[in-house]
């Protein structure tokens, strides 16, 4: 498998030749961040295009096809559209933190879409405590949508925002009690040590039952985080209008957009990280050829193709069930999720103490 | 480890500028190339096309408030397992007790707020 860190290390050997170490780190830093400039904007794109095909798909409907090949160019008319259209200068809104509050939602996002594993060797940031770091930064989103929704100085906004802000908080705790089963199968906090401690078996395989209920918990926790699917009641657009964006026009509308697709990006690679292996190849024990087989197809499309199967698993939902309301969403996660969260996390403790669960 | 670190919260804030730069930088696109008018009629809040009456940053729900506080209850405990269950394996049985105690009493509160009726959307 190919080991991209023998590019960077090359690259960094010959940026450090030439010039002082400080300037060698600028430039470094600007182009892993155009790299994720670029990513970042390239994957919403084909988000928003990957949504509609599939949506397209559960309704027997066709989908976008004129526009280009499939429907595909009809992405870039989107886009421009987007930058095109008027920036409304509303009088009655809080101005400061009206426009302070995409800076919040699309920073978060971009923050913890550097953290995610893509590939061998290819991962931005990564520190020891990874994923406690994803959560702590990805909890930065919900000030910028309570911001935005308050700023507006409307109705629907604030309700929009109130109920995003709860929904929002209290699926927090699933995803961060979901992890925590994790981190105690795997005994490592680390995004590289995630996916290296996967390399036997992927821990959805090797965790017994309380990874399995893990996984089921998270899915369900990511989909409300996400405000999409059943759990879409911030935005119920009957409702709210948009939810808490409804007073935002132009570009400005547009970054909410764009980090609504790129959030669904995010879980489900966290997903990808916590319990499908990451970057790492399906192996099989005693299966020799089809492990070597697998070893031949790059680990950035292992990541990638993992991921955009969770996201189809998440955009399922939102055609299987329908709305719902408020209360039976609080009691979901209050009486169900986290009761049975904090029970799995026991059992898996219990597990791993005794040493119960697979070696791999 | 140290250097590492350091490594990591530089690009951590080069991830933090990005993020800043896309909105900023689209948001300059969108200003050179869109079209800017400001009537009164448009600045108007736009909510469901009707007049909006009085001022919108008024008082909201008191459940909500409720929940946020349960959260922040929860995610505290969150933030006290998560250095726990990094070494859970190597720490064994005792503080598996110790654990279960912590979390038994979490849960106990968790009942207490059930039964009170704070989970239940009024």
């Amino acid at each position: 498998m190919f080991d991209f860190s023998v590019v960077t290390k090359w690259f960094n050997d010959l940026l450090v030749g030439v010039m002082p170490e400080w300037l060698a780190t600028t430039i470094e830093c600007v182009i892993v961040g155009a790299l994720l400039l670029l990513g970042y904007t390239v994957l919403a794109m084909f988000y928003i295009m990957y949504e509609r095909w599939v949506c397209a798909w559960f309704q027997c409907r066709r989908g976008p096809l004129r526009v280009g090949p499939w429907g595909t160019l009809q992405i870039f008319a989107d886009v421009i559209k987007m930058l095109i259209k008027e920036v409304v200068g509303l009088w009655k809104t809080d101005n400061f933190l009206h426009k302070l509050a995409p800076y919040f939602v699309l920073v978060a996002s971009v923050v913890v879409f550097a953290c995610l594993p893509w590939g061998k060797g290819l991962q931005a940031i990564d520190f020891n405590i990874g994923v406690f770091f994803m959560t702590a930064v990805s909890s930065l989103g919900v000030v910028g949508i309570l911001l935005a929704g308050w700023s507006s100085n409307s109705k629907y906004t604030m309700i929009g925002a109130m109920r995003s802000g709860a929904q929002m908080i209290s699926y927090e705790l699933s995803i961060g009690i979901a992890m925590l089963t994790i981190v105690c199968l795997a005994g490592t906090m680390s995004v590289t040590g995630l996916v290296q401690a996967q390399e036997k078996g992927w821990f959805i395989f090797t965790g017994h039952i309380p990874a399995i209920i893990a996984f089921i918990i998270y899915i369900i926790a990511a989909t409300a985080e996400t405000n999409r699917g059943p759990f879409d009641l911030p935005e119920a657009e009957h409702e709210l209008t948009a939810g808490y964006h409804t007073e935002y026009s132009g570009i400005h509308f547009g970054f909410f957009y764009l980090a609504e697709y790129l959030n669904l990006f995010i879980v489900s690679g966290i997903a990808t990280l916590l319990f499908l292996g990451g970057w790492m190849p399906l192996h099989i024990n005693g299966w020799d050829g089809f492990n070597a087989v697998m070893d031949y197809i790059p680990s950035i499309i292992w990541f990638l193709g993992k991921a955009i199967f969770v996201s189809f698993i998440i955009i399922w939902f939102k055609w299987s069930f329908p709305r719902v309301r408020i209360d039976q969403m609080l009691a979901l996660e209050w009486r169900y999720l986290m009761p049975i969260g904090l029970f799995n996390l026991v059992l898996m403790a219990v597990i791993v103490s005794m040493g119960w669960h697979f070696a791999g | 480890m140290v250097l590492l670190t350091i490594q990591n919260a530089t690009l951590a804030v080069t991830a933090v500028i990005t993020g800043a730069v896309l909105v900023f930088a689209a948001l300059l696109i969108a200003r050179l190339i869109g079209p800017r008018s400001f009537t009164t009629k448009k600045g108007e809040t736009y909510e469901c096309g009707i007049p909006t009456r009085g001022d919108s940053m008024a008082q909201f729900h008191v459940g909500y408030y409720l929940f946020a506080i349960l959260f922040l209850l929860f995610d505290v405990e969150t933030v006290f397992l998560f250095p726990w269950a990094t070494i859970a394996k190597d720490l064994g049985s005792t503080a598996l007790i110790a654990v279960g105690t912590f979390l038994f009493i979490l849960v106990l509160g968790l009942a207490y707020a059930w039964k009170k009726g704070a989970l239940r959307w009024k």
